[in-house]
């Protein structure tokens, strides 16, 4: 193995390469911002021109078809939160999906979804 | 994960209704066994962001050399609780060091609530988070990992050494177990719980 002095990273980091190529260079996304469990979901079943979207973007919108949240399809893809969420302010400037926050900022959890909470975890 | 069906050969979507996201934070220091309760209550994804060194985290990592890279990789401990169809339980797992308080900004809006998982061993390394959530008042309760299912220290002992507000509820857990596991999510909800109904009694909420 190459010395790694810096040990910028470890082998569990993943492949090194340089993220923020995908996205232009880019590392901040256009329009609102956008929560880590907002829900996104494609608006519509077919993209007219595929071939005009980077791979990476197909990916990401393959996955949105059933409604799913950033999180998720950071995951799934393995990218980046921050790369996932400018190819999804992409998407969202194209008209391509809709992306939701289910829980308004600074807002507590209601009564009532906690307890339903607390249900679900004591029937697991 | 399965959300409902979806037909996408036919047209429009047929608007399934998204399961509601609930996120629950995990903070603790290296080691104390974060990633071990994720793995034994959830479905564990791998998860992790570039983020930008923040003026903090430059002074303390060596970037001799690499000066030009101004990003890092921190893997994050991400589970996910299908608790029913419509209800989805998050989980994430920050490092508890203060230079990733940045992350935590985000990860803790509109979150339920934060479990600080703490080892006796290494006490301190959970003041940060503590003081985190005491700051931004955010709900939290402590959950000790006792690795080897001995309890080193009488939980008074520990509440002290933590300077716990009495409110401030603490749990006993072997991170490695389920069970256990989700009795500390469920003493998360059950004191989140406890202090909306407070608040809503006495007219602050």
């Amino acid at each position: 193995m190459p010395s790694n002095d810096e040990r910028w990273m470890d082998a569990e980091a993943g492949p090194v390469v340089r993220p923020y190529a995908l996205t232009q260079g880019r590392t901040r996304h256009t329009g609102a911002s956008f929560d880590l469990v907002a829900t996104v979901m494609a608006t519509r079943a077919l993209v007219a021109d595929p071939t005009s979207l980077a791979p990476e973007h197909m990916n990401v919108l393959q996955l949105a078809r059933a409604p799913t949240t950033v999180a998720d399809i950071a995951s799934d893809v393995d990218l980046p939160l921050g790369v996932v969420r400018i190819i999804l302010a992409d998407l969202r400037e194209l008209g391509l999906v809709a992306i939701s926050t289910p829980v308004a900022r600074a807002e507590r959890i209601d009564t009532h979804t906690l307890r339903e909470v607390l249900n679900g975890l004591r029937g697991l | 994960m399965d959300y409902g069906a979806y037909d996408p050969a036919g047209g429009q979507p047929s608007s399934p209704r998204p399961p509601r996201a609930i996120k629950i934070l995990l903070a603790g220091g290296f080691g104390v066994g974060k990633t071990t309760l994720v793995g034994a209550v959830s479905e564990i994804k791998p998860l992790r962001t570039e983020e930008l060194l923040s003026e903090g985290s430059l002074r303390t990592d060596r970037t001799e050399g690499v000066e030009a890279k101004t990003t890092t990789t921190v893997a994050m401990d991400f589970g996910r609780i299908s608790l029913r169809r419509d209800l989805v339980l998050y989980l994430f797992g920050t490092p508890g060091q203060q230079r990733f308080w940045f992350m935590w900004d985000e990860l803790a809006i509109g979150a339920l609530g934060a479990v600080v998982l703490a080892d006796t061993r290494r006490l301190a390394d959970s003041f940060p988070a503590i003081d985190y959530f005491e700051r931004r008042e955010i709900p939290f309760i402590i959950a000790l990992n006792c690795f080897d299912g001995v309890q080193r220290y009488a939980i008074e002992d520990v509440r002290m050494a933590l300077d716990l507000e009495p409110g401030i509820p603490m749990v006993l857990c072997d991170a490695r177990s389920r069970e256990s596991s989700k009795e500390v999510l469920i003493a998360l909800v059950e004191h989140v719980l406890a202090t909306t109904s407070a608040e809503a009694v006495s007219g602050i909420a």
